[in-house]
């Protein structure tokens, strides 16, 4: 099964962990690692982390790194098979037919029948796209979590044989094996079976450094004391016991407005005024207040709570 | 496939063993995987190897924590600068290094006799160092002094049976690290002050979670060295079987430590939002109600007048009314703390949630958690102010039901599910299960929770069987996993 011929696509860990770094993706030892290995073994990945940590950014850079073609099935309740595998092209088979009938010396049934189900009726849908992609894909299938477990089961053969099945046509096997994401966020537990054929990543929020050197690649002309003090902030915000957490994008967000507004430093006032870019709830923002500062009026001023 | 590698898959293959002694579901082909996964990188990369060991074995967070641990036994005496006896020169290693830069900077006299190698400091030297160490953050000096540290303070001797926890609380104890801290931040705020801008509160509460997170970082420095002495010591199953803990779902509540207790309560939101996504999905997805007649008429039209597709009525929406009603006498304490903590998620979730609370008087807690953010001031206050005592402030089921049957029971309706939380150890008073009878009428479910093991149940003056009989289901619920089961039970 492992016999198609796909060539390891990265030297080592260092070399996928500089190639992400030229594309803008700041990766720890453990993510370059895992998608080292996932190249070598030939297995899908399963990321999971808390929402904003770059899952699913992870995916579309391995793509612009590798030069692949971001190929994405965005999971939701009710997707089936139609949607995520393949669907016949009913009207067009309808066509098929009727053009057969008018002509007396026509073919016969049989012949009308195989040529209906032949790949020209055949609408592909990303995850036979991916399997019959000539040219180098990633196939990224994101927040699995939100489909129901039942319908887990139709990745299970794609996921591990990296074929589809399709009763008319017999088997499609992929001609190169793709670089798979799945990602999740963790609303319901995945099954064993799912799990078993992943390599499984958690992506956390970064620490210190690492989200401070996010800040300075990701918002050009950010000056590094600013860059500094963002990722301290956010990282004393992430102890607090917060209903949602600052995520990266949330961080890199407020980097940018602290440009746009010209902050050089960041002083108790201007975190407070801004604190609504970091914290989407009003009691988040009052207890961050609270924490942040002596100052019980301030934090009254900011966040005026229901009661 | 080497010679040399056969030491190394044995070693895997009890690591694995292990893992699953700990309670990590581990399957062959996950096993086998591993033992791929670690061909492709290099050996001498312990971090590489270590993160390819958890890609392949661990797929779950939670159990992040049980790997680690198990990993750090089977692997710390493993690798070029983890081996036992280097450490010496390690920080007299360091401290030439330092000593070399001291030159033109202003530190140098405090560490001048560091290059006799590390056991010849004294110990207000080793505590200039460390406090060094903390200002600028250096990691590397950091672990040195670690391990300096362990060996002077800790007295581990071989064959001493003794935890670990022990050699760490005597080598803390001799850092005395909140000190320590204090120094710090005095010293930083003199500093800042000398510069003519004295720190404001934000930064002041920034420098602090900085030297905060230095002092962790040095602890677990303390507590990996501590366990590398002991692997050394003891050999790799024992202290395996020594640190095994239980999984985060497999924490009973009723001896949770507080510093499970924690991490219970961040397992606990998860868990309350899956049961409201689960309930959600049921209400979109689940059995359709009656044929509607009139729709399946109007859409026969179109199969010309065959009634092809029979059309549906939508179901009704359950919407679940949810009554809780807790024990938080003393015998169940522990586990009255994690109850109240469920209450306030699931009132999080569910539109109508009422709380109760009784020991052998009952009263209505639902306002405390209503606007409340914090859960810890929300079970406080139901722990001072809540009226439950009624004679002796010793649990009595009995009575405790009654009042509540007098002043709520007409509350409880066809929608109602009721859930009692307790062990139903009633001091031999009378049980008047007849109003739990009275309510299983009414409600539309009555459950019970107990936080004891089943095999208790019935035994001195637990009387759970005889509200059983009445309830329509008793559930055991000491851990997160059996409360999962419940909740799976309950959607």
């Amino acid at each position: 099964m492992t016999d198609t011929g796909t060539e390891p696509r990265f030297e080592s860990v260092g070399a996928v962990r500089d190639g992400l770094r030229d594309v803008q993706y700041l990766a720890d030892e453990g993510i370059a690692g895992i998608v080292y290995l996932a190249d070598r073994l030939q297995k899908p990945i399963l990321v999971e982390g808390p929402a904003g940590t770059g899952k699913t950014q992870l995916a579309k850079s391995v793509a612009e790194l590798t030069g692949a073609r971001l190929i994405r099935l965005q999971c939701y309740e009710g997707l089936d098979e139609s949607k995520a595998l393949f669907e016949w092209n009913y009207k067009k088979q309808l066509l098929r037919i009727q053009a057969e009938r008018g002509e007396s010396g026509g073919p016969s049934w049989d012949e009308v029948e195989t040529d209906i189900f032949s790949d020209d009726f055949l609408l592909t849908r990303p995850l036979l796209e991916a399997i019959r992609a000539e040219d180098p894909v990633v196939l990224l299938i994101d927040e699995v979590d939100r489909v129901e477990v039942e319908t887990e089961a139709l990745l299970l053969e794609i996921l591990s044989d990296y074929q589809v099945s399709i009763p008319e046509l017999g088997t499609v096997v992929a001609k190169q094996i793709p670089l798979v994401f799945l990602t999740s966020n963790n609303t319901r537990e995945l099954s064993e079976a799912l799990k078993r054929r992943c390599l499984y990543l958690h992506v956390d929020y970064p620490d210190m450094d690492r989200e401070k050197e996010i800040v300075l690649t990701k918002v050009p002309g950010v000056s590094d004391a600013l860059a500094d003090q963002v990722a301290r902030i956010v990282r004393s915000l992430r102890q607090l016991e917060l209903k949602k957490s600052p995520s990266v994008s949330e961080s890199l967000d407020w980097a940018r407005t602290l440009l746009l507004l010209g902050v050089e430093t960041v002083d108790a006032e201007t975190a407070s005024s801004t604190a609504n870019i970091l914290l989407k709830y009003q009691s988040d923002i009052a207890k961050a207040l609270k924490e942040f500062s002596t100052d019980q009026n301030a934090a009254k001023v900011f966040a005026p709570g229901p009661k | 496939m080497t010679d040399t590698r056969s030491p190394m898959l044995e070693l895997l293959s009890g690591f694995i063993s292990e893992l699953r002694e700990a309670g990590l579901p581990v399957s062959l082909t996950e096993n086998l995987d591993a033992m791929e996964a670690i061909t492709h990188i290099p050996i001498e990369d312990r971090d590489a190897f270590k993160y390819a060991l958890a890609a392949t074995l661990v797929k779950n967070h939670a159990h992040w924590r049980a790997f680690e641990t198990v990993f750090e036994v089977y692997f710390s005496l493993r690798g070029g600068h983890h081996a036992i006896g280097d450490d010496t020169d390690d920080l007299a290693q360091l401290l030439d290094d330092m000593e070399g830069e001291g030159d033109q900077g202003n530190e140098g006299e405090g560490m001048g006799r560091g290059g006799g190698g590390g056991d010849a400091l004294t110990p207000e030297e080793l505590a200039e160092l460390l406090y060094q160490a903390l200002m600028q953050g250096n990691d590397a000096l950091l672990r040195a002094i670690a391990r300096q540290a362990v060996r002077r303070f800790a007295g581990m001797e071989p064959g001493r049976p003794v935890g670990g926890t022990y050699y760490l609380y005597r080598t803390l104890r001799n850092l005395d690290l909140d000190a320590v801290l204090d120094k710090l931040m005095q010293q930083t705020r003199d500093k800042a002050e000398d510069q003519g801008n004295p720190l404001s509160p934000l930064e002041e509460r920034l420098e602090e979670d900085e030297f905060r997170i230095r002092i962790e970082s040095l602890k677990k420095e303390i507590e990996a060295e501590i366990r590398r002495r002991l692997v050394a010591d003891r050999g790799v199953e024992a202290m395996a079987r020594t640190l095994r803990k239980p999984l985060p779902e497999d924490i009973d509540f009723m001896h949770a430590s507080r510093e499970e207790m924690v991490g219970l309560r961040k397992a606990l939101y998860p868990l309350t939002r899956r049961l409201a996504v689960r309930l959600a999905r049921k209400r979109r997805h689940g059995r359709k109600g009656p044929l509607d007649f009139r729709s399946t008429v109007r859409h026969s039209l179109s199969y010309g007048g065959v009634p092809a597709e029979p059309k549906f009525r939508y179901p009704r929406p359950h919407k679940p009314e949810i009554f809780v009603v807790a024990d938080i006498s003393g015998s169940v304490a522990a586990f009255a703390r994690f109850t109240l903590m469920l209450v306030y998620a699931i009132s999080h979730q569910f539109s109508k949630v009422r709380a109760f609370v009784f020991i052998d008087g009952v009263d209505e807690v639902t306002s405390f958690f209503e606007g409340v953010e914090d859960v810890t001031e929300a079970v406080h206050r139901v722990n001072t102010e809540a009226d439950v005592v009624w004679v002796d402030g010793h649990s009595d089921y009995g009575h405790a039901f009654e009042a509540f049957w007098e002043k709520y029971g007409k509350e409880i309706g066809p929608k109602t599910t009721v859930m009692i939380l307790g062990d139903a150890r009633n001091n031999y008073h009378a049980s008047q299960s007849w109003v739990v009878k009275e309510m299983q009428h009414r409600a539309r479910h009555v459950y019970w929770l107990n936080p004891e093991p089943r095999s208790y149940w019935d035994t001195g003056d637990s009387i759970v069987g005889e509200y059983a009989t009445f309830c329509d289901g008793t559930f055991e619920c000491r851990n997160l996993r059996q409360l999962e089961k419940f909740v799976d039970h309950l959607a």
